[in-house]
């Protein structure tokens, strides 16, 4: 399956785009999806590891299972206010 | 009541919408545009959400203080786009019976929106040098506003 990933801020400059699809095997999960983008853009490894993921607007879990149809997105730590 | 808006902050409008016959306090929390970060000036800065699930949250912590405080009503609005030195860039209105619970009330709301909430600010110094503000510790897992206890 293709997961499709918005991206924002620093993240977003990093790699040049506001989205990123990246193929995973089926019922992979968050932590498989974290590895993949890492090795596919290693410039952005060490935001990611400060990152968290959310899912369908939700903050994920490593563990939970991706779905092709779910919303995903890379969270840089926020800084509104 | 809970906003992204990309117009300046009316927050005069904000507090009188929140007014309420039975509540004698009401809060106004604004935070606005600073010029210095220790030694760094800033001009500009720039806030960008990722809105569907800036809203979501907002909605959650409004849902939240609701639970947990007698609230009359409550306003949380965020701006985003460029803004100057000076400008609001979010503010917070809440009312209650009484101020004590107002204070609590505002603090967390705007404490949880600074915790939570997808929105992001790129800092733009005088010779046009921006960076991105990511300082904070991360969410890297999921959290709720109930498990904000600050």
């Amino acid at each position: 399956m293709v997961i499709r990933v918005k991206l924002f801020a620093a993240m977003r400059e990093f790699t040049g785009s506001d989205s990123l699809d990246i193929a995973l095997p089926p019922g992979a999960t968050v932590a498989q999806l974290r590895r993949q983008l890492a090795t596919q853009w290693p410039q952005t490894q060490a935001l990611l590891m400060r990152s968290a993921i959310a899912v369908n607007h939700d903050f994920a879990n490593n563990d939970q299972v991706l779905q092709a149809t779910d919303e995903v997105a890379v969270i840089p730590p926020v800084s509104g206010g | 009541m809970f906003r992204l808006i990309r117009e300046p902050i009316d927050y005069f409008t904000l507090t009188e919408a929140v007014r309420s016959p039975r509540c004698g306090a009401v809060v106004l929390f604004l935070g606005t545009v600073r010029e210095l970060t220790g030694q760094q000036v800033t001009v500009f800065l720039d806030y960008e959400a990722y809105a569907p699930m800036a809203e979501k949250k907002l909605a959650e912590i409004e849902a939240e203080v609701r639970r947990r405080w007698p609230i009359g009503d409550m306003a949380l609005v965020h701006r985003l786009g460029r803004l100057a030195v000076g400008e609001v860039s979010v503010a917070v209105a809440v009312s209650c019976p009484h101020r004590h619970e107002a204070f609590a009330a505002g603090q967390f709301a705007i404490d949880t929106l600074k915790e939570l909430v997808p929105i992001w600010k790129k800092e733009i110094a005088p010779d046009g040098h921006g960076e991105w503000v990511h300082q904070s510790v991360s969410t890297c897992a999921p959290r709720s506003p109930a498990e904000e206890q600050r």
